[in-house]
């Protein structure tokens, strides 16, 4: 990090100022160094910090744990581990009793959640599209879920959502609903999971997609209501298939996340997902794995296949807006 | 400021297409006005309330909190706070939080802005998806690598490790943040800069880094809070000196949940200083949190 701020200032020195000379300098005795070449050593200067740091972090750690998954690694990852070839992946696809109701919650989790805040978002974005008087003061609500420590979100709402000492049952009760179980029962716990990721998400998919519809033209939608379309129509025809773009692009960045919720599911159910694993995602069992059971073989397989699977999920995505947009 | 100030008289609203700007006189809402007004608003509550409701929590008495028909009237009492920092453990895990924050959001800062500027200006955006990589990967599978080899140099449990974990996250936030302030900046400022004689780094330096202060500012705060909310990487990376707040917070949650006096006046704790910087930054910080994301 010290590269970019000691060595960087000494080297664009031997470039011409101006662009378009002939490029020798003074002190480059060897090749005469071109400007184009003085600002490719700088740009890579003031990268390689950056992309060295990202790059040792992810790399090791991606070799080591792709390793570990063709290994029987448990209670230590150093101890004398033998290879064994694909087992762990094999055991872990065969697993129906943790394996795929995991994989199938987290996709349930981040599919229902995910629809639900996009619905709401766009309608929430739509809503506050013209300005009003307190614009600026709903924005500032809308920071808050999206910005507050999950730890700490994930406290509250287990005090909210408390069967017997909680507001909620309480203001059910007015509306003469009985009281409910939440995050005390195996069978409801997921769901209410899901509803306060997307409190919690819902205004990030407002804001990002606010931004999106300030960026728009305002003439075709106008040019529209001239012509007659009603204001579904407009939305429908016009506003929807302009901001489709900025509308997959927060879905992939929030997909990706939802399928690694961890922090709210931990805090709110602890170890396993529960006593019944009844909201256990894939990261949830992996975590486990890893620092409950010391099953690091295992774990890396489930792992390797977390991420194949995240990635996937953005490449179809990817592919779906390329189509679209095209 | 009315609320239709903003409106041109261009293009007028849907009300006002159906009858003659009236003059004098504030324009009256539509139907649609009022209900879109009452729908902005209840959706407003249904964001702010819990929020409110763990702040009101914090300052009731215990009996107070576990009875619901208590709502937001009471008589507020510090008495939680008092209780909880006695015990030092949420005033060492909140310094512990704001070390590791302070010190791997700087680091960043130094190491991702230069490299965003590399980024925006010399449009090499393929290297720019190394971020998308790294928002990809599960942590949970980076830990394990981490602390094997963290532990190889003695330095699980260290403040240094903490601060490397969470500049995981916080460089390639601040790179995606600052790539794209980078670009909206006009190169033509640095291309004089370089005609009068300054270097390209100089450009860099002098003129480009001062005029992307404001978003090297909203970067950082967001740095800084993402890294004040980040639970999975401390609670395995962190030991008993070095835990941060959410850790502590979480092993509150067993330890002593009855007492939610305590637990909501800690989890305020948590969230106040970040409620606070959205109320005072938050069109910086909807402009961070959004960036890159319009340019598809």
């Amino acid at each position: 990090m010290s590269r970019s701020t000691t060595d960087a200032p000494s080297l664009p020195a031997t470039s011409p100022t101006t662009a378009g000379t002939t490029g020798r300098t003074s002190r480059g005795p060897k090749a005469p160094r071109t400007f184009e070449q003085a600002n490719r050593r700088l740009k890579w200067l003031m990268l390689s910090p950056a992309l060295a740091f990202v790059g040792l972090m992810i790399v090791f750690p991606l070799i080591f744990t792709v390793n570990l998954s063709f290994t029987d690694a448990f209670g230590a990852v150093n101890a004398d581990n033998r290879y064994i070839g694909l087992q762990n992946y094999a055991d872990a696809l065969t697993d129906v009793r943790r394996f795929w109701p995991a994989a199938w919650r987290t996709v349930i989790f981040t599919v229902v959640a995910v629809t639900l805040e996009v619905v709401f978002g766009l309608a929430l974005a739509m809503l506050m599209r013209k300005a009003f008087r307190g614009m600026r003061m709903v924005r500032t609500v809308l920071m808050i879920p999206l910005l507050a420590t999950p730890v700490a979100i994930g406290i509250l709402w287990l005090l909210i959502l408390d069967p017997t000492n909680g507001i909620a049952n309480h203001l059910l009760g007015f509306v003469g609903i009985p009281p409910q179980e939440f995050l005390g029962s195996v069978s409801q716990s997921l769901p209410t999971l899901m509803l306060i990721d997307v409190w919690q998400w819902t205004p990030m998919m407002t804001l990002l997609l606010l931004a999106g519809l300030t960026t728009l033209p305002e003439e075709p939608e106008e040019a529209a209501r001239v012509d007659g379309a009603t204001a579904w129509q407009r939305f429908r025809h016009i506003i929807l298939p302009m901001l489709w773009t900025t509308l997959l692009t927060a879905l992939v960045l929030r997909a990706v996340d939802a399928l690694k919720t961890f922090d709210i599911l931990y805090a709110t159910k602890g170890a396993g997902g529960g006593s019944s694993f009844e909201v256990e995602t894939l990261n949830v069992y992996a975590y486990g794995l890893t620092f409950d059971y010391q099953e690091y073989g295992l774990a890396s397989a489930v792992l390797v296949l977390f991420t194949l699977f995240i990635i996937g999920v953005v490449v179809l995505l990817r592919l779906r807006s390329g189509r679209k947009s095209a | 400021m009315s609320t239709v100030a903003t409106r041109t008289p261009g293009s007028p609203g849907p009300a006002a297409t159906t009858r003659p700007p009236v003059v004098l006189r504030p324009p009256r809402r539509s139907p649609w006005g009022w209900l879109r007004a009452l729908a902005i608003t209840v959706v407003s509550l249904i964001f702010a309330m819990p929020v409110v409701w763990m702040i009101a929590a914090a300052l009731k008495t215990n009996v107070q909190v576990t009875d619901p028909s208590v709502g937001l009237i009471f008589s507020p009492t510090l008495e939680n706070f008092r209780s909880i920092l006695a015990d030092g453990e949420i005033l060492r895990s909140m310094g512990n939080s704001l070390i590791v924050g302070v010190a791997s959001t700087a680091l960043s800062v130094v190491i991702a802005v230069p490299a965003a500027w590399a980024v925006g200006r010399f449009s090499m955006q393929r290297t720019g998806s190394v971020v998308l990589v790294a928002r990809i990967v599960p942590a949970v599978s980076l830990l394990v690598p981490w602390y094997y080899l963290f532990a190889q140099v003695g330095l699980v449990g260290t403040y240094t490790v903490l601060i490397l974990s969470h500049m995981f996250v916080s460089v390639p936030l601040i790179l995606w943040i600052m790539i794209g302030f980078f670009e909206g900046l006009p190169v033509e400022l640095e291309e004089a800069a370089r005609t009068d004689g300054l270097t390209a780094f100089g450009a860099f330096w002098r003129i480009a880094l001062p005029l992307a202060a404001p978003g090297t500012a909203t970067a950082s705060v967001l740095a800084f809070i993402f890294s004040w909310n980040n639970f999975m990487f401390a609670l395995i990376l962190a030991d008993e000196n070095t835990k941060t707040m959410p850790v502590t917070l979480f092993s509150f949650i067993s330890y002593a949940s009855t007492d939610w006096g305590g637990l909501m006046a800690a989890a305020a704790l948590m969230t106040v200083p970040v409620v606070l910087a959205a109320v005072f930054g938050q069109k910086y910080l909807v402009a961070g949190l959004t960036a890159g994301a319009t340019k598809g």
